[in-house]
C-alpha cells in the first residue's frame, strides 16, 4: 500500500503474500475508485426515488459504497473492519427499502474518494422523534454525560442487519430482546465497568418467571414482559428518574399492565391506602416480589425470601415469628408450615382491628383452620408472635422465661466450676499416683 | 476376706481380678435405650434453636427435611416415655415384691439425696481445693443423683411440654392457647439444658474426666473392677463386706466382646455429643 491517502485498504482472503498480488490489487482498487465514484453520484442523484423498493436490485443504488466496502476483508487505516455484508443488509429493513448508504452515512466526507474518517451513521435523518426520545432515556443521558459504553441506536438495532422488531430475526423481537439488552447488562465486564445498576439483571430476569416463561416457550411467551415491556424502550429511564415507568411511584400501575387485578386487590389492603396516602415507603410489588428476580409464590426461595422482605419493616414481628415452631421450620429452610402471608394474607394484608383482616378476632379461627383443620377457640388464642423478653406482653410468658434463664445460668455455673476444679485435681492426682502404684488394670 | 480390702494399699487390692455387679441388664438396656433416644431428639431439635445457621439447615435437610426430623423426634420421644414410666414402675414394683418401701427412699441404694450427699458435696470440693481427702463413696454419688433427677425434672419439663406441642387439639379443648407459648419457651430452653448439661458435665463426670477417659463403660458391661470400687465407690465396698452381701454381687469379668460393644457404642455418642455441644456453643456466639 503505497498511498497514505487510501485509507481502504481490501484484505487477503485469498491467503496470497502481499508481495505477489500488490501490483494487480493497485490496478483494481483504482477501477473500483472510479466505479464507486459514479455510483455515488447516481445514488444521490436517485435518492427520492430509492424511497421505494426496487423490484430491479440491478444496478443497485450501492454497487459502489460496496466496491470498497463489499470486501469482507475491508478495513479501515486503524485496522478496523469497514465491510458491509451487502446480503444481509438486502435483507434488513432499510436494505428492503433500496436505502442508499448515504441514507444514513450522511457526512459529507463520504462524497470524497477514497474518503477518510468520517462521522457515524446518523439515524434522526428518518427517525428524528426516536432519536429525540433516546436523548432524555438514560442511555441518552449517560452518552451525553461522557459515558462511552451507553447504548446507542446501533447497540439494541444493529447497523446493516437492522429488522423490523416483529421479525423473528430483529434484535429488537421479543424473544430476543433479553440477548439484546444483556450485551451490556448481562455482561460481567461491562457491569463493572459502568458500574450498571442492579448488577447482571439480565441473568437475574432469565431466572425469573418472566425469563423462564420466555426461555422454556411456554404458553405465557408471548404474555410476559421482557425488558422493554418493564422498561420501555426509547423511553427507558432510571428509576430514580419520577418518569420512569419502573420508578418507586409508577411501578404498581407498570405491573398492572397484566396484574390489574392484583393491583386492585393490593389498593384495598394496608399497604395500598398507605400509597394513596402518597406513603412512599409502603410496599408495592416490587418489594416482595423483586423486580429482576420475580419468582412464582410457590417458589420454596420466594416464599421463605419474602418473610425477610415483610421482616426489612416489621422486624419486632418477623424476631418473635422466629421464636416459634413456624418461624424455626420455615428458617430451615423448610416451606410446608406457616410463612407471614398464610395467615396475614399477600395482597390484601389488612391490621387485626379490621373485620376484613384474615387475622381480626372474627376471621382468626378460619385462618388458623386452613392448615389446622382441628382448631378450636383456645387454639388460636396461641399468641404466633408472643415476645419472651416483653413484661409488657405477658407476664407469665416473661417470668418463665427469666426462670429458665436463671436455672440455665445456675446449673452451669455450679456444674461448671465444680468440672473445673475436678478437673485439675483428677489430673494432679493422677501424676501422684503414677509415682507410686503401677496403672490402673 | 478377711482383712477389709479398703485397709490395703490400693496396689495390692487392684491385684484380685475381682468383678462386681454393679447395673442388672434392664439397668443397661434401659440406660442404652435413653442415650439413643436422647441424642435422636437432641440432633432433631437443636437445630430448630438454630434455625439460622447453615451447618443446622444442612443437616436437617440430610436428614430428609422437618417432616422426617419431627418424625424421628416423636418416636424417639415416644420411647423415651415409655423407658421412663417403665424404670419408674420397676422401682415401685420392686418395692411392693421385697416390701423393703423405706429403703425405696432412705438408703445407701436409694436415689433420694441424703445427709452424706451433703457432706460428699463439701468433702469433694475441699478435695478439689486440696484442703482434705476425698471423700468414700457409696454406691449413688451425689452426682449421679443429680443427673437422675435432672432426667425426671427433664421428662416432666420437656416431656409435658412436648406432648402439649405434639397434640395441641386434644390439650386446646380444656387449655388456653397461651400454654402452647409457655410449652415452646419451656421446650426449647430446658432442651438446651439437658443437652448441654449431659453432653458436657454427664459426660466429664461419668467419662472423660482423667481417671475414666475416653470413657467409663460400666453402664454397659453392668460390672465393676474390685480396684476402682474400692477407689471410687469405697463406702459401699466396707458397708457390702461390712453386710456380708460383696460375694453375692461378685461376678465374671465383662467378656472382651462386652467390653468391645461398651466402647463401640459408648465412644460414637460421646464424640456425637461433644460435637454437638461445639456447634451449640458456636451457633450461639456467632
Amino acid at each position: 500500500m503505497k498511498s497514505p491517502a487510501c485509507a481502504l485498504r481490501p484484505g487477503n482472503p485469498g491467503g496470497r503474500s502481499d508481495a505477489a498480488t500488490s501490483e494487480a490489487r493497485e490496478t483494481m482498487i483504482a477501477t473500483r475508485l472510479r466505479a464507486f465514484l459514479f455510483c455515488a453520484l447516481l445514488a444521490l442523484s436517485l435518492g427520492a426515488a430509492a424511497q421505494q423498493p426496487a423490484k430491479d436490485a440491478a444496478p443497485g443504488p450501492n454497487d459502489g459504497c460496496l466496491m470498497c466496502h463489499g470486501d469482507a476483508g475491508a478495513k479501515a487505516a486503524s485496522g478496523k473492519s469497514v465491510a458491509v455484508d451487502a446480503k444481509q443488509f438486502a435483507t434488513s429493513v432499510h436494505g428492503s427499502m433500496s436505502l442508499p448508504c448515504a441514507a444514513c452515512h450522511t457526512d459529507p466526507g463520504f462524497g470524497q474518494m477514497p474518503h477518510g474518517a468520517v462521522k457515524p451513521a446518523q439515524c434522526d435523518s428518518c427517525h428524528d422523534k426516536a432519536v429525540k426520545d433516546y436523548a432524555a432515556t438514560v442511555h441518552g443521558k449517560a452518552r451525553s454525560g461522557g459515558n462511552h459504553v451507553a447504548a446507542t441506536c446501533a447497540s439494541c438495532h444493529g447497523t446493516h442487519d437492522i429488522k423490523k422488531s416483529s421479525e423473528p430475526g430483529s434484535r429488537t423481537h421479543r424473544a430476543n430482546l433479553e440477548a439484546t439488552c444483556a450485551a451490556c447488562h448481562g455482561n460481567e465486564a461491562i457491569i463493572k465497568q459502568a458500574n450498571l445498576p442492579g448488577g447482571n439483571v439480565a441473568g437475574m430476569f432469565h431466572d425469573s418467571v418472566h425469563g423462564q416463561a420466555m426461555a422454556n416457550k411456554t404458553a405465557a411467551k408471548d404474555a410476559v414482559p421482557t425488558c422493554t415491556g418493564c422498561h420501555g424502550a426509547h423511553d427507558i429511564r432510571a428509576k430514580s428518574d419520577p418518569e420512569s415507568r419502573v420508578s418507586r411511584a409508577n411501578s404498581p400501575a407498570m405491573c398492572a399492565t397484566c396484574h390489574a387485578n392484583v393491583k386492585a386487590e393490593w389498593e384495598q389492603s394496608q399497604h395500598g391506602k398507605l400509597r394513596q396516602a402518597n406513603v412512599l415507603q409502603a410496599p408495592g410489588c416490587i418489594d416482595c416480589h423483586s423486580t429482576h428476580q420475580i419468582a412464582r409464590h410457590s417458589d420454596d426461595k420466594f416464599a421463605l425470601g419474602v418473610i425477610d422482605k415483610c421482616g426489612s419493616c416489621h422486624a419486632d414481628f418477623a424476631g418473635t415469628y422466629r421464636d416459634t415452631f413456624h418461624g424455626q421450620v420455615t428458617q430451615l429452610g423448610f416451606v410446608q408450615i406457616a410463612t407471614c402471608s398464610s395467615c396475614h394474607g399477600a395482597h390484601q394484608v389488612l391490621p387485626k382491628d379490621n373485620p376484613l383482616s384474615k387475622v381480626s378476632a372474627q376471621n382468626r379461627l378460619a385462618t388458623c383452620q386452613t392448615c389446622h383443620p382441628k382448631a378450636n377457640a383456645n387454639f388460636v388464642s396461641f399468641d404466633p408472635h408472643a415476645n419472651k423478653h416483653s413484661r409488657e406482653r405477658g407476664q407469665l410468658l416473661f417470668f418463665t422465661n427469666k426462670f429458665m434463664e436463671i436455672l440455665l445460668l445456675g446449673v452451669f455455673a455450679f456444674f461448671g466450676l465444680h468440672t473445673a476444679l475436678w478437673f485439675f485435681r483428677s489430673l494432679k492426682a493422677m501424676r501422684e499416683r503414677r509415682g507410686d502404684a503401677p496403672p490402673r488394670s | 476376706m478377711a482383712t477389709p480390702a479398703s485397709a490395703l494399699p490400693a496396689s495390692q487390692a487392684g491385684a484380685s481380678g475381682r468383678y462386681y455387679r454393679r447395673f442388672d441388664v434392664l439397668d443397661r438396656v434401659m440406660h442404652a435405650l435413653l442415650m439413643v433416644t436422647f441424642i435422636g431428639c437432641a440432633l432433631t431439635g437443636i437445630p430448630l434453636l438454630v434455625a439460622d445457621h447453615a451447618w443446622a439447615q444442612a443437616f436437617a435437610r440430610m436428614l430428609g427435611g422437618f417432616q422426617v426430623t419431627m418424625l424421628i423426634h416423636r418416636i424417639c420421644a415416644a420411647i423415651m416415655i415409655v423407658v421412663f414410666v417403665g424404670h419408674v414402675v420397676r422401682v415401685f414394683a420392686t418395692a411392693a415384691r421385697t416390701g423393703k418401701w423405706l429403703e425405696m427412699v432412705w438408703s445407701p441404694n436409694s436415689m433420694v439425696p441424703n445427709l452424706k450427699d451433703l457432706e460428699d458435696i463439701v468433702g469433694h470440693v475441699k478435695w478439689f481445693l486440696g484442703k482434705g481427702p476425698r471423700p468414700r463413696f457409696d454406691r449413688y454419688t451425689y452426682w449421679e443423683k443429680f443427673d437422675y433427677w435432672a432426667v425426671f425434672w427433664g421428662m416432666f419439663i420437656i416431656g409435658g411440654s412436648g406432648l402439649l406441642l405434639w397434640f395441641p387439639f386434644f390439650f386446646s379443648q380444656f387449655l388456653p392457647g397461651w400454654i402452647f407459648n409457655i410449652a415452646t419457651v419451656v421446650h426449647g430452653e430446658e432442651a438446651l439444658l439437658a443437652v448441654g448439661f449431659i453432653f458436657t458435665i454427664h459426660f466429664f463426670n461419668g467419662h472423660v474426666r482423667p481417671e475414666k477417659f475416653p470413657m467409663d463403660p460400666v453402664i454397659f458391661t453392668g460390672r465393676v473392677s474390685e480396684h476402682e470400687m474400692l477407689d471410687e465407690r469405697g463406702s459401699e465396698y466396707d458397708r457390702l463386706v461390712k453386710e456380708g452381701t460383696l460375694q453375692a454381687v461378685e461376678t465374671d469379668a465383662p467378656s472382651p466382646g462386652l467390653k468391645a460393644l461398651a466402647y463401640a457404642i459408648g465412644i460414637p455418642a460421646v464424640m456425637i455429643g461433644t460435637i454437638t455441644v461445639v456447634l451449640i456453643v458456636y451457633s450461639f456466639l456467632f
